[in-house]
Order: C-alpha cells, then structure tokens, then sequence
C-alpha cells in the first residue's frame, strides 16, 4: 500500500512539474506549483517525515504561490517563447541525467535499514536524545538542541533575506495616490469575508498549539512562524492591507524579525556568561535535562518570532508594489489571489 | 527489485532536470525562479527517500515502537525549506526591481535593452566630446 501511495504521489509530482514547464501562462504556472508543493507535502507524509510535511503544506502549497502571484501581478503572465535555446538545453539536460540515473545504480535500495545514512548519528539521536533531552519528538531534539547552532545559522540566513527584500523594495513605491495596495475585497462577497472571519482565529490558535507542542508532537518554531504569518496574511487578502497594518505595522514586523533572533541569540550567551559553552542548555537549570526543556522552548519561540516576522514583512513588501500598478490588466484582484 | 528500489532516486532526477531545464532554457525569470524551486524541491524529496527506513515509524518516540525513520534529514529539510521561501522571495524581490529598470523580465529583452542604453551613452560621450573640441 505504501509503495503504491508512493508511486501515484511521485508519478503526480512528475506530471505536474512537466506542466509547469510547458505552459506559457505563468498564472496557471503558479496555480500549479501551489498543487506541486500540496503534492510533494503529502510525499513527505508517506514517507513518515511529519514535520518537514507541515512546513511544505504551509510554505509551498501557501506562501510560495501567493508571492509568484504578487510578483505576476507587476511583471505580466505570459511568457515569451524561446525555441532557440530549447534543444541545447534538452541535451545537456539528457546527458546530466543519464549520468545521474547511471550514479544511482550503486545507491543502497530505498528504505535499507543498513545503509550508510542510516547507521551514523541516527542510532544515536534515536536511542539517547530521550534520555539526554527528555523530549519525544527526535526532530525536535536534533534541531533545536543537538544542531542549535546549525539553527541559528537558519534563522540568520532567513533575517537576511528579509533584509534584502526590505532593502530592495522599501522606497521603491511609486504613485502612491492611486490607489491603496491591496484593497479589502468588495462587501457583496459575504462567503469569503464570512470564511476568513471564521478561519483566521482558529489559525491562529492552531499556529501557537504548533509552537508550543512542537516538543511533544510534529511542529516547532519554523511551522509555527509560517502559519501564525499565513493566518494575517489571509486578513490582508479579505480586508485589505491597510487593515491588517492596523493590527501588526510595518515598524513592529521589522522589530519582531530582529527580536527573535536576538532571543535566539542571548540563549546561547547566557550559556557562556555561566562558563559553558555556547548554546549550552544546561546553563539554564539546576539539573541538564530541565534545562533542555527551558533552552528548547525558548529558542523555538525566537525562530517562531523571526519566521512569522520575516514572512509578514516580505508580503507587506510585495502587496505595497502592487499600489501603482492598479492600471495594469493583469492586475490580481485580492479575491483572485486568495 | 530494482526499479522500486531506485524509483524514487529516478524520479528526484527527472524532476531535477526539469528544474535545470527551465532554469537553462527558459528565457522568463519568474519561470527560471519556479524551475529552481522544483530544482530545490527535488533534493528535499531525496534526503527524505534516503531517511526512509522500511517499516520505520515518523520519529517521534512513542512505546512499543522500535523502528523510526532517521530523523536527521527530516531536520535539514524542514530548515531548508523556510530558508528556501525566504530567498525565492529575495529573487522575486530582485526581479520586481529588474522589472522596474528594464521594463521586461524576458532575458532577450533585458539584453536588447541593455544593449540600446550602452549605444546611447556612447552617443552622448561623442557629442559631449565633439562639443568639447569646438570650445
């Protein structure tokens, strides 16, 4: 049965990034990478991978496609063709993937419990981390305690990024009478300003049970931050950005995106200012395993702060570049987008 | 059996190649940004068919399980996800302002753009020079 679910999902993934290739219309392009993501997100469900499956249903089935189409929506949706280079790059292609198809050969059969990727650090993390940690879920414990400060670096890269897009964006308005950015979408459409109504708390209360159960059960900061960010950026796509801003402003999602970090941050230096190393849990209470729990907790509160904060600021971004744009035909109307 | 134990690495590669192929052949740069996503994508889905361990349950210890997936890769891929979103969005940030200097996001157009700027400076230098000789 698995291996059938697996076969009928990867099938699925291949035909569906064959379509995204093919069609010239980048709005159905995006459309369809929304599905690719949905797709590869229950791939990864089969494959036991329960956490990373609730990162991608978020990010590449929600998010992804929402800032392709707010990008669109400035840039035009039709691709122009270009046959020219098309049959170079098929060669090239076929030759690397021949190559590749060829290298898989001498790799260990899918699902070998003696593969070499199998017998490193996982025994260890899977045998140890409940006594060591205390914690049930392994992915939880290797993130945020046994890789830290490999998760500190991720959390950095992703603060970065928000920069560079603020700093690529911010200014850039143009007509700024013309219109506000994203407006809230007509009173006549009563099911979806009633739908949103309806959904946005329990999104939110569902991003904090994430948060804070991400211990005991899939989830964690990362999940967390993204779908604490999807459930305001819903609010920004029925009432309109100008609403959403009322709640969480510009000013406080920059200030947040930087919070977390320094949260994450200081965690590490109280474990040096108490002679222990960097990221060292056990600073922070009497005995190491408690001090784990307390160490875990609050860094996955800073990456959940950072995530969240990031991914707001780059919608603010991109919904604001929308506002001189109002004239275009291709504009998205919000209702569309959602 | 071979072809079940190797699909899923066959399919990561036709996927990567489909990634590589529009990012090379396709001259738009949103199409070559959702390439490198399904690029990406496709090396999520081969550090999560290598973690796979037959009959392995998701890692989260409960009793009486014995056998869990290795949960490391889980770890690398669930980050690298977050941060994949965040530097899409830095390109498409990019390609907003390319959008906005150039008016096309179409390589060919960009080019042919570019080319136009770089005659008309020329053009202005000569005559500046021109003029400067006649003073």
């Amino acid at each position: 049965m698995d291996l059938v679910l697996d076969i009928v999902l990867l099938s699925l993934l291949l035909t569906t990034a064959v379509a995204i290739a093919w069609t010239r219309d980048l709005f159905s392009a995006a459309m369809l990478a929304g599905i690719y993501g949905l797709l590869s997100a229950s791939f990864f469900m089969t494959m036991g991978a329960v956490d990373v499956a609730f990162t991608e249903a978020a990010v590449g089935a929600g998010i992804s496609p929402l800032l392709i189409l707010a990008t669109l929506a400035l840039c035009g949706r039709k691709q122009r063709s270009d046959r020219k280079r098309a049959l170079l790059a098929l060669g090239l292609v076929a030759t690397v993937g021949a190559l590749l198809v060829a290298a898989t050969l001498d790799m260990p059969a899918f699902g070998d419990p003696t593969a070499p990727a199998q017998t490193h650090v996982a025994p260890r993390y899977i045998q140890d981390s409940m006594a060591e940690i205390g914690i049930p879920n392994i992915v939880t414990s290797v993130l945020a305690s046994y890789r830290a400060y490999d998760t500190l670096g991720e959390v950095v890269v992703i603060f970065t990024a928000g920069l560079g897009v603020l700093s690529l964006l911010l200014g850039m308005r143009g007509a700024r009478e013309t219109g506000t950015a994203l407006q809230a979408i007509p009173r006549q459409h009563l099911v979806l300003r009633m739908a949103a109504k309806v959904l946005i708390p329990p999104i939110l209360v569902y991003a904090l049970y994430v948060q804070f159960h991400g211990e005991y059960g899939p989830g964690g900061g990362f999940q967390a931050g993204v779908i604490f960010a999807v459930g305001f950026i819903l609010y920004a796509l029925v009432f309109g950005l100008d609403a959403v801003r009322r709640v969480a402003g510009n000013g406080l999602v920059q200030f947040l995106a930087a919070l977390g970090v320094l949260i994450y941050g200081s965690v590490g230096l109280l474990g040096m200012a108490t002679g222990k190393n960097f990221l060292d849990y056990s600073a922070l209470a009497g005995d190491p395993v408690s001090g784990q729990h307390i160490g875990i907790i609050v860094i996955e509160l800073g990456v959940g702060i950072t995530v969240a904060a990031v991914m707001m600021l780059v919608f603010y971004l991109f919904s604001e570049q929308l506002q001189d744009r109002n004239d275009a035909p291709e504009q998205l109307s919000p209702g569309r987008a959602g | 059996m071979l072809i079940t134990s190797l699909y899923n690495y066959w399919i990561v590669i036709a996927l990567m190649m489909i990634g590589l192929y529009m990012v090379v052949a396709q001259g738009n740069l949103i199409k070559k940004i959702i390439g490198l996503n399904i690029f990406q994508t496709s090396v999520f889905i081969f550090y999560i068919s290598v973690g796979k361990v037959d009959g392995g349950a998701a890692p989260i210890l409960i009793e009486g399980e014995n056998v869990y997936s290795n949960p490391l890769p889980h770890v690398l891929i669930l980050t690298a996800i977050v941060v994949g979103i965040a530097t899409t969005s830095l390109a498409l940030a990019l390609v907003i302002r390319i959008m906005r200097a150039y008016g096309s996001v179409e390589e060919r157009e960009i080019q042919a753009e570019e080319e136009k700027r770089e005659i008309q400076a020329e053009q202005e230098k000569r005559e500046m020079q021109a003029e400067e000789v006649q003073c």
